[in-house]
C-alpha cells in the first residue's frame, strides 16, 4: 500500500522525548541532567550491563527534565525530555554529508567497538544491541551472513524503501558486518514479491564481493530469523540454542543501514525509517524520524486519524502492540504506524476449542498452541517450559487461524513471560 | 464328592491360614504408627482445601496441628474460632481467640472515578492485561476489573459490580483465606481485620505515583499528601511511596483521618454517620464511605484536635509531597482520544 511512497524526512518536533529503554536489556543509565545543553548526536544515557544499549540525543537543545514519562502501555518509564532548537548542531566527529564511503578503515574489533558506541540495535523489532550478536564466542564458527530483506509483516514497507533507495549504504554496512564477523558469504533474503527490490540488489551486489540476492516464497512469518535460516541454508535452530550454533548472524536489512551510519559516518542511532499506513487514512508514508517525535504529529502529518479509527497498532498487524495514546515518542524499534478501522480491529468472542488442530498446523516452529495455551492460563509452567514454549517465536499465526477465536498467542506470550522468569529464579538459585 | 469337597476346603483353608500369619507378622513389622488424632483432627476440617492455611489442603494441615500443637500460630480461616474450640481438646491445649479476619478491596477507580479513557478488547484476565497495559483509566495499580479474584474464590464471596466494574467482597461469606490475595495481580486485596460490628477504616488506593499523575487516572487517588498521617493520634498511618497506609493494629477507629483528606481516599465502613451535619455545600468530591457526612466545619474541628495530638506525637512529621491546590489544575484534563 506505502511501497510505492518514497521515504521523506520528518521535520523536527518541539519537544522530544527520549526513553532509555529502548532496546532489549537493561535500561541505559542517563548521563544529563536538567538544564543541560545537548547536541544532536551526544550520548545522553549509557550502557548498564552487557545486554543494553547506548542512547544519543536526537535533537540540539535543552534538557527540560529527566523523569518518568508514560509509554505506550500506560506504564511510567525513565525518559529524557528535549525542548528542541531548530538550529541543529552536530555532535564533533559525526559525518553528516550524504557521500557515500566505501573503504573500511576499521578492523574488526573497531567495527564492533563502534556499534557499540553508536547504540545500535537490531531494528528488525526485537531491538536486540547489534554489537552482542557481533560478539561471537569462542569455539563458534560462523560461516554466514544472513540480511533480512523479507519485510516482517504485512502492511510495513519501510525496509522495502530502504532496500531500494539505499541500497548502496547497506552494502558497504554489510561489508562492514561481514568484516567484524568474519565471514566471507553475505545472504540477503527477499521475498519474491519485491521484485524491484531484488533486481536492484542484484545490480548493487555484483559491485560487492562475497553477498549473494535469494528471492524467497512470499509466506508469512518468513522474517523470523529461524524461519529465514531455515529458507535461506537449510538449517534448523534447535530448540534452546541461537542462530550461532547453525553458523549463522542473522541482521536486519535496516541493521545493515545502521550499521554503515555508525561505523563509517560514526553517525548514532537517532533516527529511523518507519512506515505509517492505514485503509482510511488519506495517505501513507515512509518517514525517516528522529527517535523521540510524538507519534501524534506523524498521525497529523498523514492527514489526521479517521473518524471511526478503531485501533493505532506500533508495529505490524500481527505482532504489533496497540497504543493507548497518541502522545508517545517513536522509539527505536518503531517500525511502523498501523492505524486500524473499526471493522479491522474487531475481534470476535472467544469460544470454546473445538479441536480442530489448525493452529498446529500452521505453527512455524511446529508446537501446539491450543496445549500452551492453557498452559499459560493455568500458570503451569514447568509443563509448558517442557512442551517447548520457550521456542515461541509469537509470530500469531495460531490466533489469525483460529476458527473459535482464542487468544492464543495472548495466553501463551503470558505463560512465556512466567516461564521465562522460572528459569532465571533457577539458574539464579 | 465329599473328598473333593473336603480337599478343596482344606488346601483353601491352609493358603488362608498361611496367608494370614504371613499378613500378621508383616503388618507388625512394616507398621506406620500414626498419631490417632490426626484423624479426629482432620474429621473436624472443613475439608475444603482451600489452601488458606497455608498447607497443601486438610489432612496436611491436621498433621501440622497434631505435630506441633501451635494453635497460635497455625490457623484455618474457613473453620475460624468455632474450629479451634473443637480442636483444643483433642490437642490438649489451650483455645486462643484470633480476631476474624475480611478481604478488603483497596481500590475505588470506578468508571465515574477513574474514568476509563481506552477500551480493552483482550482476554479477560487481569494476569494477562496486567503485563501488557496500566489499565483502561490509565493507573498503573488499580484494579483492572477482569475478575481473576472472583473467580479464584471458592467461598461465592465475591462477585463482579456490574455498575462500578470492581470486585465486591460479601462480608458473610469471606473466609479470608487470601486466595483472592495471591490471584490479584496487583496487590490490591488485603486481608485485615474485620473489626467491631465490621468497623473498619482504610485507605481504598494504592496507587504510589505521585499526586498529578494519580489524580489524572482517578479521582478518589491517594495523592500523598501526609494530611492523615499529620492527624493520626496513634501513629497507625505511613506514607511510603506517596501512598497512606493504616496500620489496622494500630488503628483504634477515631475516624479523624477520613475527613482531612482531600481526594476521600480513606473508608469508613459501617459507622453511624457524624454528628455534625453540613452547612454549606461545598464539599471535595467525596463519594466513597456510603455513611460519610463530611463539611469543612468538620475538618476543622477536627484540625484543632490534631493540633493538640500533634504536640504529644512530635516526632510525628512526615512531608507532603504534593500540595492540594495544585492538583484541582490537573484533574479537569482531558482524557485522550485515542481509543486502543
Amino acid at each position: 500500500m506505502s511501497a510505492g511512497e518514497p521515504i521523506v524526512s520528518f521535520p523536527l518536533p518541539k519537544q522530544g522525548v527520549i526513553p532509555v529503554t529502548q532496546h532489549l536489556g537493561a535500561p541505559a543509565k542517563v548521563l544529563v541532567k536538567r538544564g543541560d545543553t545537548v547536541k544532536t548526536g551526544q550520548l545522553i544515557a549509557q550502557t548498564a550491563g552487557f545486554i543494553s544499549a547506548n542512547v544519543h540525543s536526537p535533537f540540539t537543545g535543552k534538557v527540560k527534565k529527566v523523569d518518568q514519562t508514560t509509554d505506550a502501555s500506560g506504564y511510567k518509564r525513565q525518559a529524557v525530555i528535549i525542548d528542541v532548537d531548530p538550529q541543529e548542531q552536530w555532535e564533533e566527529g559525526i559525518d553528516t554529508s550524504h557521500d557515500l564511503l566505501r573503504e573500511i578503515t576499521a578492523d574488526a574489533k573497531e567495527i564492533v567497538e563502534k556499534i557499540k558506541a553508536n547504540g545500535v540495535v537490531g531494528l528488525g523489532g526485537a531491538t536486540f544491541p547489534s554489537h552482542v550478536k557481533l560478539m561471537v564466542p569462542e569455539g563458534k564458527d560462523i560461516r554466514y551472513l544472513i540480511i533480512n530483506g523479507v519485510e516482517c509483516e504485512p502492511y510495513l514497507t519501510n525496509d522495502h524503501r530502504l532496500m531500494l533507495e539505499k541500497a548502496d549504504e547497506m552494502m558497504v554496512g554489510i561489508q562492514v558486518l561481514m568484516k567484524g564477523l568474519h565471514v566471507k558469504k553475505a545472504i540477503i533474503g527477499v521475498e519474491a514479491n519485491k521484485m524491484d527490490a531484488i533486481k536492484h540488489l542484484k545490480d548493487k551486489a555484483s559491485h560487492y564481493e562475497g553477498i549473494t540476492v535469494e528471492p524467497l516464497k512470499v509466506k508469512y512469518p518468513q522474517g523470523g530469523e529461524k524461519q529465514l535460516i531455515k529458507a535461506l541454508i537449510n538449517r534448523e535452530v534447535p530448540s534452546g540454542k541461537l542462530p550461532l550454533d547453525v553458523g549463522c548472524v542473522v541482521n536486519n536489512v535496516a541493521t545493515a543501514f545502521a550499521v554503515y551510519e555508525a561505523v563509517q559516518k560514526n553517525k548514532p542511532l537517532i533516527d529511523r525509517v518507519l512506515t505509517v499506513t492505514g485503509k482510511k487514512l488519506l495517505k501513507t508514508a515512509n518517514l525517516k524520524v528522529r527517535i523521540g517525535t510524538p507519534v501524534s504529529q506523524l498521525l497529523d502529518h498523514v492527514g489526521g486519524l479517521p473518524e471511526d479509527t478503531g485501533k493505532i497498532v506500533s508495529g505490524g498487524p500481527m505482532t504489533g502492540k496497540a497504543l493507548t495514546t497518541t502522545e508517545v515518542p517513536v522509539v527505536k524499534g518503531t517500525a511502523g504506524i498501523l492505524v486500524m478501522d473499526r471493522e479491522e480491529a474487531w475481534k470476535a468472542t472467544p469460544r470454546p476449542c473445538i479441536r480442530c488442530a489448525k493452529c498446529t498446523q500452521v505453527c512455524p516452529q511446529g508446537l501446539e498452541p491450543y496445549l500452551l495455551h492453557q498452559y499459560g492460563e493455568m500458570k503451569r509452567t514447568e509443563e509448558a517450559e517442557y512442551d517447548g514454549i520457550m521456542d515461541c517465536i509469537e509470530c500469531g499465526s495460531c490466533n489469525y487461524t483460529c476458527p473459535s477465536a482464542r487468544p492464543l498467542l495472548e495466553y501463551i506470550r503470558y505463560g512465556k513471560a512466567e516461564t521465562g522468569q522460572m528459569i532465571r529464579n533457577r539458574k539464579s538459585n | 464328592m465329599d473328598q473333593v469337597i473336603l480337599s478343596a476346603v482344606v488346601s483353601l483353608g491352609a493358603i488362608g491360614g498361611t496367608a494370614a500369619i504371613i499378613l500378621y507378622f508383616v503388618a507388625r513389622q512394616f507398621k506406620v504408627i500414626e498419631d490417632p488424632r490426626i484423624d479426629l483432627v482432620d474429621d473436624k476440617l472443613p475439608a475444603a482445601n482451600c489452601g488458606g492455611c497455608g498447607y497443601a489442603g486438610c489432612r496436611a494441615f491436621a498433621e501440622a496441628l497434631v505435630k506441633t500443637g501451635d494453635l497460635d500460630n497455625l490457623y484455618c480461616p474457613v473453620g475460624g474460632n468455632d474450629l479451634v474450640a473443637e480442636i483444643a481438646p483433642i490437642l490438649g491445649v489451650e483455645a486462643s481467640e484470633k480476631a476474624p479476619q475480611v478481604a478488603v478491596l483497596r481500590c475505588n477507580g470506578t468508571r465515574e472515578h477513574a474514568v476509563p479513557k481506552v477500551n480493552y478488547d483482550g482476554p479477560r484476565s487481569c494476569a494477562w492485561a496486567h503485563s501488557l497495559f496500566a489499565g483502561e483509566a490509565g493507573c498503573p495499580n488499580g484494579c483492572l476489573g477482569l475478575n481473576d479474584c472472583v473467580r479464584s474464590c471458592d467461598f461465592h464471596a465475591m462477585y463482579t459490580d456490574k455498575d462500578t466494574g470492581l470486585p465486591v467482597v460479601v462480608e458473610e461469606n469471606c473466609v479470608a483465606c487470601g486466595a483472592c490475595v495471591d490471584a490479584c495481580p496487583r496487590s490490591i486485596i488485603e486481608i485485615r481485620p474485620q473489626g467491631k460490628k465490621s468497623r473498619r477504616i482504610y485507605v481504598t488506593c494504592v496507587n504510589t505515583e505521585k499526586g498529578a499523575p494519580a489524580k489524572k487516572s482517578c479521582q478518589v487517588a491517594c495523592i500523598g499528601c501526609g494530611k492523615c498521617v499529620k492527624e493520626c493520634p496513634f501513629e497507625a498511618i505511613t506514607l511510603q511511596n506517596n501512598l497512606a497506609y493504616i496500620d489496622p493494629h494500630k488503628c483504634k477507629l477515631c475516624r479523624k483521618c477520613a475527613p482531612v483528606c482531600p481526594t476521600g481516599c480513606i473508608l469508613e465502613l459501617n459507622f453511624p454517620p457524624r454528628k455534625v451535619k453540613p452547612k454549606t455545600g461545598k464539599t471535595p468530591d467525596q463519594k466513597v464511605g456510603k455513611e460519610r457526612n463530611t463539611t469543612e466545619d468538620d475538618s476543622k474541628a477536627a484540625e484543632s484536635q490534631s493540633a493538640k495530638s500533634q504536640s504529644q506525637n512530635s516526632d510525628n512529621s512526615p512531608k507532603p509531597d504534593d500540595k492540594p491546590g495544585k492538583r484541582a489544575s490537573d484533574s479537569d484534563s482531558a482524557p485522550e482520544n485515542t481509543e486502543k
